[in-house]
């Protein structure tokens, strides 16, 4: 019970500061880069959820981003459709889609798995690249509107911050919830041991699957959101590259960690910012980043707070000890 | 220009490309079968190789033959530093962290590539003449010959290691069973090393022979790596015949795919394969062997 | 000793101080938004340079009306997402007066929302038609039309007496875009494209698709793309004995084309920006002083050659510094005055901006070039 409130409270916090932090940004450049932060923190989760839980790894997962994205994208700007409604429906493709999928791609594993989830992003980008007529091709789609609800049109940075992050901290919501629950438990149990899980009476391929479209509708989620907010997409945000950009992040926030995502998220969104004195040394950044977090803290930037604050807890605790001693 | 002229050249462009994709696809097949590791930092090797040459051959204005006998070396000293630094210390490791670290090995390699060289484009010169050959009204060239060369004679050399020397028996035995290989007093660490040393030195030697027809630059590496892929899951992950076949096969089913249907998905035609051969035959189309994949 | 050292650094700091005070008014921030790094790198390589050089040139010689220019680059990686940061970054937190960039189409299409919210003038150094068409109150550029480039072909085509073509364009944003204006222009020249390929940027061996082409009854060959595909398309061409004309588009008018095509590159015609025949051009072309000195500076300071691609970031670099000397340095002000803009001779040509026209170049802006015996030849 104690252990369920701390994480309500450790939520509501988060919550707070999210919600309050243009209130002292104001007009700051630094609310654009969050509002990136919360589509990629919510991208995170959504693999961090077959990733860090379930143990099933995807190299195409900007596959699905994308099919959010262009399927909101070509609708709304065809025709006269309720955006709200669109985002839903891109959202389902995108779940029946990674069910259909799913099927076949779940069954293999490790490295195979990696290979196959790769050739399906690869395979999706083409589609993007290539339906030149539908998707408008390499060149993008331009001209998508802002969502809104009413009299309130989501067409400024603060708006959108709002819009992007009330969604995000849902997202978490929902993630922090499912990963608590009976689901949640099974899912870590395949993650440990697949045969041990299914001998527990754990219908592993059916749980794999259905955890695969979870994630695949919230990164759909996430491609609305982005084709609404910067009003244009093109092929190259959801390519290989993102992809792998989007396995950092987990890796480095924190497999099988909520805050973990976000943590990644907010820093690789925010690297450039850091790397612009280097220019082009952030594809060096990335490499080193992601070879030294798997081996030396594999648990990603989480793990490694939680190291640190129990090393100085154990400090203190020995301290007093040869305190009382002395 | 007749049809059946027109299908020939479909059938030549296909497999001089296949036999491109099976020479990248055999270093994947001895890191697999030695480790149990698919290395997606192979095209990295692939992109040294080329780009080493060159270096070697327009800076220090070396012959070929020492400018690739260096770029060969270097890339193979690429390789077992990254095996010695990376892949030792997590030798137990899950495969995911595997993965990730030789996705980010790739990266960081490609990265300090285009810091060195920069980012143009460079072609080597053809290592014999540029005149083209006409085989039945179709044409190829020289290095095309080079190509298929130097790929029967990587199949020969692989054959004659791995049935007839020890150190080959050795590997094979790592790959079946590493335990019992390691019980037998195989050192299954120096097998890993070795892996990388060969794999490292075909994927640098395939780089070198395609570079004058391909043209190279620091990120030739990751398609060509993923074509080299498919061709070794086409093949079964094999070490021999398997690999060349499935290579083959993907560069003729791209080209004729490409003549006849659309040349705008001729590279989702070979992931539409891979994809297919996963799902549906994991062991790949020319192997018996029973593999671990499920 | 050590006392007098630091009497000496104190009373140095203090007079730096008092000089900046007296002389310096702020420097203007001009931000730049290009694709350093990733795929279109051919294209914000080189305009980077131009840029920083020619600001440097400017604050050499005294700035713009006193004030200093101070040069603000971003690299995009030709990602939409990035160039939208970017943008942000550069108007929010640099706070600057305007950006020139970014360098391609799908980047530039990414950052109009942004710039036009916060009103900044912005002079796109992309070539797609869509940037200025429909007119966007504070969007420029000076890269030319894809349109001009397809016109300059064709016409040569009419005057050749060749009707029918075979097009092979590259699956990018450039070759997306070029395919779409060979298509759109061929009625109006009685063309025929009787054959429309296209092919991968990260292709190795295009055989397949020239053999198709071959096969049927194509009088010329059109490629559009940029290095290195139609360098590979050339040597195929070689290999195959094609013996039809080809003609490529300006994206790989750059001595890189020659070396990497070989013997191949040998006979090809495409249009291109003056710079690379500046040498070539008769005397009276309005454009050629700047052409050359261009040409040289640019060649001192990088030791390669200088491209057209450069030239888009020389002639937004150079459209602002008119705009601000007769406009004054707000953004507002900055914009009307390039609107103003009127006979500008620069990189990619002679620019006037009009209410209705925010690419202000005419088809004059492209000469045909072919390639012979390993350079450029000015076809007149």
């Amino acid at each position: 019970m104690t252990e369920k409130k701390r994480q309500i409270i450790v939520f509501l916090i988060f919550a707070a500061a999210a919600l309050s932090a243009p209130f002292f940004l104001k007009d700051s450049y630094l609310i654009t880069v969050l509002i990136f932060v919360g589509i990629n923190t919510i991208l995170a989760i959504g693999l961090n959820l077959l990733l860090g839980y379930a143990g099933q790894i995807s190299l195409g997962h900007a596959a699905f981003f994308g099919l959010g994205a262009y399927i909101s994208g070509i609708l709304t700007t065809r025709f006269p459709l309720d955006p709200f409604l669109v985002m839903i429906l891109a959202a389902f493709c995108a779940g029946a889609l990674a069910f259909v999928i799913g099927f076949p791609i779940l069954k293999l594993k490790g490295h195979y798995l990696a290979m196959a989830t790769l050739g399906f992003g690869i395979i999706m980008y083409i589609v993007f690249n290539e339906t030149v007529s539908v998707t408008g091709g390499p060149s993008g789609l331009s001209g998508i509107p802002y969502l809104s609800v009413g009299p309130l049109v989501f067409d400024n940075d603060w708006n959108n911050y709002y819009l992007v992050w009330i969604s995000t901290l849902a997202v978490m919501l929902l993630a922090i919830n499912l990963t608590q629950s009976r689901i949640g438990r099974a899912l870590r149990a395949i993650h440990d041991s697949e045969v041990a899980a299914r001998v527990m009476g754990v219908n592993a391929r059916i749980l794999k699957v259905q955890i695969f479209t979870v994630s695949a509708v919230i990164s759909a989620f996430a491609g609305s959101l982005y084709a609404h907010v910067v009003t244009f997409i093109a092929p190259a945000s959801f390519g290989f590259h993102f992809s792998v950009e989007l396995l950092t992040m987990v890796v480095v926030g924190g497999l099988g960690s909520i805050y973990g995502s976000f943590l990644g998220a907010a820093i690789l969104t925010m690297l450039p910012e850091f790397l612009r004195v280097f220019h082009d040394l952030d594809i060096i950044v990335y490499g080193l980043m992601l070879i030294l977090m798997t081996m030396f803290m594999p648990g990603g930037l989480v793990s490694g707070i939680q190291m640190v604050t129990q090393y100085i807890a154990a400090r203190k605790a020995k301290r007093k000890d040869e305190h009382a001693q002395a | 220009m007749d049809n059946f002229q027109q299908l020939i050249q479909y059938v030549l462009s296909g497999l001089s490309n296949g036999a491109i994709y099976a020479l990248i696809g055999f270093g994947f097949a001895i890191i697999y079968n030695a480790t149990g590791i698919i290395n997606f930092a192979q095209g990295e090797f692939v992109m040294l190789g080329g780009m080493l040459t060159i270096f070697f051959l327009t800076v220090f204005h070396l012959p070929l033959v020492p400018a690739v006998l260096l770029a060969v070396m270097i890339s193979t000293i690429v390789g077992v530093v990254f095996e010695r630094l990376a892949i030792r210390p997590l030798r137990n490791a899950k495969p995911l962290r595997l993965i990730i670290i030789t996705i980010g090995a790739s990266i960081l390699i490609r990265g300090i590539a285009m810091l060195v060289w920069g980012k143009d484009t460079h072609a080597l010169p053809a290592f014999s003449s540029n005149e083209p050959i006409l085989i039945a009204g179709a044409t190829m060239l020289p290095q095309h010959l080079w190509i298929f060369g130097v790929t029967v004679l990587i199949i020969i050399i692989s054959r004659i290691f791995f049935n007839y020397t020890m150190m080959g028996k050795a590997m094979r035995a790592c790959a079946y069973n590493a335990q019992a290989a390691g019980l037998v007093g195989i050192s299954v660490k120096s097998m890993t090393l070795i892996s990388f040393v060969i794999s490292a030195a075909i994927g640098s030697m395939a780089g070198i022979i395609i570079a004058p027809l391909t043209m190279t630059s620091y990120d030739v590496g990751i398609m060509l790596g993923l074509k080299g892929f498919c061709a070794v899951i086409i093949g079964g992950m094999s070490t021999g015949f398997g690999t060349v076949l499935g290579g083959l096969v993907l560069g003729l089913l791209e080209a004729l795919g490409a003549g006849f249907i659309s040349a705008s998905y001729k590279d989702a035609i070979a992931f539409i394969i891979l994809l297919l051969i996963l799902f549906f035959r994991p062991e790949g189309l020319f192997s018996k062997k029973e593999t671990e994949r499920f | 000793m050590s006392r007098n050292v630091f009497r000496m650094i104190l009373v140095l700091c203090f007079s730096f101080l008092m000089a900046g005070a007296v002389f310096a008014a702020p420097p203007v921030k001009i931000g730049a938004l290009f694709s350093v790094s990733g795929p279109a790198s051919f294209l914000g390589e080189p305009e980077r340079n131009t840029a920083v050089m020619m600001v440097d040139e400017i604050n050499k010689a005294g700035g713009i009306k006193g004030r200093k220019l101070e040069l603000v680059v971003y690299d995009t990686q030709g990602d939409a997402t990035k160039a939208v940061q970017a943008a942000n970054k550069l108007i929010k937190d640099d706070k600057v007066v305007a950006i020139i960039g970014p360098s391609t189409t799908g980047d530039s299409m990414a950052v109009i929302p942004v710039v036009e919210r916060a009103g900044i003038p912005m002079i796109s150094c992309a070539a797609g038609i869509k940037i200025t068409e429909p007119v966007n109150k504070w969007v420029f550029k000076t890269a030319q039309n894809d349109v001009l480039a397809v016109m300059k072909i064709y016409r040569h085509l009419q005057q050749q007496k060749i009707d029918k073509v075979a097009i092979l364009t590259v699956s990018d944003g450039f070759g997306s875009s070029g395919r779409e204006q060979l298509r759109l222009q061929a009625k109006e020249f009685d063309i025929k494209i009787i054959s429309d390929e296209t092919y991968g940027p990260k292709d190795t061996d295009m055989t397949v698709q020239l053999t198709k082409i071959r096969g049927n009854e194509a009088q010329a060959i059109i490629c559009w793309g940029t290095n290195p595909g139609p360098a590979i398309v050339a040597r195929n061409a070689r290999q195959l004995g094609i013996k039809t004309p080809i003609y490529m588009s300006h994206g790989v008018s750059s001595k890189k084309f020659i070396e990497l095509a070989g013997d191949g590159a040998e006979g090809i015609i495409l249009p291109s920006g003056k710079v690379i025949v500046a040498d070539q051009l008769p005397d009276s072309d309005p454009q050629k002083k700047n052409l050359m000195n261009y040409v040289r500076k640019y060649q001192e300071r990088y030791k390669v050659e200088g491209d057209h691609f450069g030239g888009h970031a020389w002639d937004a670099i150079m459209l602002l510094k008119n705009a601000m000397e007769k406009g004054g340095f707000s953004p507002a002000a900055i914009r009307d005055q390039l609107e103003k803009t009127k006979k500008f001779s620069g990189i990619g040509g002679t620019f006037s901006f009009s209410p209705d026209d925010h690419a202000g170049l005419t088809s004059d802006a492209f000469v045909l070039v072919q390639v012979v015996n390993g350079d450029w030849k000015l076809i007149k």
